[in-house]
């Protein structure tokens, strides 16, 4: 700049040029922000993820079965006795995420056990009714769940997370 | 350049006078009359309660013969749209048929709609859509109204550039569904098709579907064809751009903004360029 | 052109960071000072009018388009069966879908007038004569690209007009004697447009524009060598002449590229489908053609020198002849002088070709029939006989006005009452 005009009213001059820099900032800002929220989930994927309806009533005890709610396996596990019975004879306090199986299930509704499937390590999906707990055994790098789906053994740092749900009836629930 | 405008707008003006000449005489086609609408325009919003009478009229009329796939239930409840509830959306789905499956048996099965759910089509596949009627498959719905139109021709499509009119699809609709008329004495009608002065060719598989008093309204709305036209042409409207209150309504803010600060930018500029001899 | 009398872009002092890891990173890569002597020190001849501010214009395009583009791949489908629909999930479902959609269509358009405005400022201004060939050439390249690339994009809707501008242009090809049916199906992938074309398109149509920002780096590169042409076409003389790139020139891109966004947004905001066509909303259909089959509007033009020649091969010709003629504009152009504002005679027959252009314009949206034929023939004939006939021969007949001696001299003539002592309020960085 010269020393002419310029320096003669300082202050309305960087008034200016600060408002156009900040109205520049503000532009590049707003046109970010739609080319980053077109990468969340969409519309569709949205109202596809809505809650499931479950029918309990063909799942027999001692029986796993895999639903899907928003892209990710629901263990829906029938217990036995004898699963319950291990799950809460432990000493739920000394397990590396302490919870209690009470607190893992719906009052009531004991034998049912709702898990999201997915290892809390790095998202492999565990084996049913496998491992030294009768629970879940994950193949990638060997986390082994309880019959309550809690962390006993191996890499993994949290028991298997609980989706949001209700019984809806004795035999029905919804995911979601 | 500004000495040379006046050359300009001459040649130009020379070169369309000689084009103007040769324009003359190619249209056929009846030139649909003009609608107010209430989504023209820079500030054009819907208007929910004739959105809801046009869904109706869909339901109760075009819905036998006319997919509607690109929508889904959950739409109806989207702001800018006819502004259903979320449990009256519900509702609607519920009593639609979606064909699901397969089952852990492999069959098909049907289910009521989900929000979530696509409108259903009236056929099974396009082939099924075009025996049901005489080999003319019925358009899809979805996006109709960005789908027809009429030729604007010089110099209107210079105008509707500052006059913001693009409602061509619209009108065309409207007038279509009521532009049913006697063939003209001479006229060759091809077997099954009717005279329409607004369809290109004029022989429209389409019969005139729209009686009066045939759809009931609630809301004190005349119950009549050009009334139902309007309403479900506005509801078409809707369906082919949902998305248009929001567009407008940022539009009008990106608009007040890049003027404010084109005018920031051009004292910048002028301050920086003080400096420089010829350009005080 | 005497050389040495030109004031040149390396005689600026060469730029040296002040920070210390700044100079580590310069001694290893002169990315700085590059940047610096391109971007900021850059001496701009200071009598630029605004219609220099359509390089930037098309800069930020480019850029938009690209940015644009990218975002909308990450949901767009290419295949036959999908394409359309996803499409229209991208209009309907993604969040702000619909503006990132309109804008890269509308965005396709503006980039076309912007890269037609700078053209024909380069062609008044005689911007593409010695020194400037290659540049230029370079600008004819990047056009070429840009038809290529608009027109696979169009493709990928997959609407009906997609798909029968597919089969059209595609079919130009079978003009070629004797091998063009197989350069046909090749291009296909098939026996027609279908599903292998539809995905060969949109990969390259994802290549392309990065093609174009690699010619368009070198155009850049040739104008940093050659220097900015200017109004009155006559070179800078000293550092009193130019004015450097940053602020002076930076800040007039940019108000003019905030101003050309007002167009832009108008466009995407007001009248999104305006610039497309209705039938493009219909799901492409390999059964019925539509009865009026036109392009985008920004090839109207060729379109319409395609279809006035009665003859298959001949009109491919002519419609390739008709851009491959712009790159041998240095060399038709016989005249010693740059500006139309000196050259009387130019200056009328330059927009009396601009005129033509439009006309080709209209005239390609009209249906092929009649006097539109008629009248398409003749502005083709006028728009090869003003490259081959009028400009060589103007530069031989024509009497121009006397040049100025230099850029201060021209603006003095220009504003004859301002700024008087001139040369000695230059400006300093």
């Amino acid at each position: 700049m010269t020393a002419t005009t310029a320096s003669a009213e300082p202050t309305r001059r960087d008034f200016l040029y600060i408002a156009t820099a900040t109205a520049g900032a503000a532009a590049l800002a707003a046109s970010v922000w739609p080319l980053v929220s077109q990468m969340n989930p969409d519309q569709s994927t949205i109202a596809a993820g809505a809650p499931i309806e479950v029918d309990l009533t063909p799942v027999a005890e001692g029986q796993v079965i895999k639903v899907f709610w928003r892209g990710k396996p629901i263990f829906i596990d029938h217990r036995t006795p004898k699963e319950i019975k291990e799950a809460r004879d432990v000493d739920w306090h000394t397990l590396p995420d302490p919870q209690s199986d009470e607190a893992r299930v719906k009052e009531g509704h004991d034998q049912w056990l709702i898990l999201i499937g997915i290892c809390t390590h790095l998202g492999c999906i565990p084996l049913a009714h496998q491992g030294d707990y009768d629970g879940w055994f994950c193949p990638c790098h060997g986390s082994q769940y309880d019959t309550a789906g809690r962390i006993r053994r191996g890499p993994a740092p949290a028991n298997l997370a609980l989706p949001p749900y209700a019984f809806l009836s004795d035999t029905k629930i919804r995911i979601g | 350049m500004s000495g040379t405008s006046k050359i300009c707008a001459l040649a130009l003006a020379g070169a369309l006078a000689v084009l103007g000449i040769t324009a003359a005489g190619a249209e056929e086609s009846e030139i649909p009359p003009r609608v107010e609408w209430s989504f023209a325009g820079p500030f054009g919003i819907y208007d929910e309660a004739q959105l809801q009478r046009g869904f109706k009229i869909y339901r109760e009329v075009c819905q036998a013969c006319h997919a509607l796939s690109l929508l889904s239930f959950r739409n109806l409840a989207d702001p800018g749209g006819p502004g259903f509830s979320p449990a009256q959306v519900k509702a609607i789905a519920a009593e639609y048929k979606i064909t699901d499956g397969p089952n852990d048996q492999g069959e098909m099965f049907e289910r009521p709609g989900r929000p979530a759910d696509h409108f259903p089509s009236p056929y099974p596949n396009e082939q099924a859509g075009r025996a049901a009627h005489n080999g003319v498959l019925p358009p899809d719905l979805s996006v109709i109204t960005k789908a027809r139109g009429y030729e604007r021709g010089f110099p209107w499509f210079v105008f509707d550039i500052f006059t913001q009119y693009q409602e061509e699809g619209p009108d065309y609709v409207v007038a279509l569904l009521q532009g049913y008329e006697n063939p003209p004495p001479g006229f060759s009608m091809p077997e099954g098709a009717q005279y329409n002065k607004y369809f290109p060719g004029h022989a429209l598989q389409m019969p005139p579907i729209l009686t009066d008093g045939q759809v009931e309204y609630t809301d004190g709305t005349p119950a009549d064809v050009p009334h139902y036209a309007q309403d479900v042409t506005a509801f078409l409207q809707w369906a082919a751009e949902p998305h248009l209150v929001a567009r407008k309504r940022v539009g009008l803010q990106v608009m007040i903004f890049l003027v404010v600060f084109a005018g920031l930018l051009y004292f910048t500029k002028k301050k920086v360029w003080s400096s420089v001899p010829g350009h005080a | 052109m005497n050389e040495n009398a030109i004031y040149r872009p390396e005689q600026h002092a060469i730029y040296q960071p002040k920070n210390r890891s700044l100079k580590w990173l310069e001694v290893r890569l002169p990315i700085l000072s590059l940047a610096h002597s391109s971007f900021v020190a850059y001496p701009t001849p200071r009598n630029l009018n605004y219609w220099w501010a359509f390089g930037a214009i098309l800069s930020f395009l480019l850029g938009a388009q690209i940015v644009t583009g990218v975002v909308l791949a990450m949901h767009y489908t290419p295949h036959v069966d999908h394409a359309f629909n996803s499409v229209e999930h991208i209009m309907r479902d993604v969040n702000w879908g619909w503006l990132l959609r309109y804008a890269h269509a509308v965005g396709a358009s503006m980039f076309f007038l912007a890269a037609y405005v700078h053209m024909f400022r380069g062609l008044y201004y005689g911007s593409y004569k010695d020194p400037r060939e290659v540049l230029w050439i370079l600008g004819v390249i990047i056009l070429l690209l840009m038809i290529m690339t608009g027109f696979m994009g169009y493709v990928l809707p997959w609407g009906q007009m997609s798909f029968w501008a597919a089969t059209v242009i595609t079919n130009l090809f079978s003009a070629i004697p004797v091998f063009g049916e197989s350069i046909v199906t090749w291009l296909w992938g098939g026996y027609s447009v279908g599903n292998p074309t539809l995905n060969r398109f949109y990969s390259l149509h994802y290549l392309l524009p990065f093609v174009i920002l690699g010619v368009v780096v070198l155009h850049v590169w040739a104008l940093h060598v050659s220097g900015q042409n200017n109004p009155a076409g006559v070179e800078p003389r000293s550092k009193q002449e130019t004015v450097p790139f940053t602020p002076h020139a930076t800040i007039k891109d940019l108000f003019l590229t905030v101003v050309f966004c007002i167009l832009y947004a108008w466009f995407v905001f007001y009248l999104p489908n305006y610039l497309g066509h209705p039938d493009n909303n219909i799901p492409a259909n390999p059964s019925v053609t539509p009865t009026h089959i036109v392009p985008e509007w920004y090839y109207l033009p060729f379109y319409a020198i395609l279809r006035a020649v009665p003859n298959k091969l001949l009109g491919v010709l002519f419609l390739m002849a008709s851009i491959v003629i712009l790159a041998f504009v240095p060399w038709l152009d016989t005249s010693k002088v740059r500006s139309a504002s000196y050259r009387p005679l130019y200056r009328q027959f330059f927009w009396v070709f601009a005129a033509v252009c439009v006309g080709l314009g209209w005239l390609g949206s009209k249906p092929a029939e009649g006097n539109y034929v008629l009248a398409a023939r003749v502005l083709t004939a006028w728009y090869f006989i003003h490259f081959l006939i009028i400009l060589p021969l103007l530069g031989l007949v024509e009497r121009p006005k006397p040049l100025p001696a230099s850029i201060s001299e021209a603006t003095l003539r220009k504003a004859p009452g301002a700024a008087v002592a001139s040369g000695a309020a230059a400006p300093e960085r």
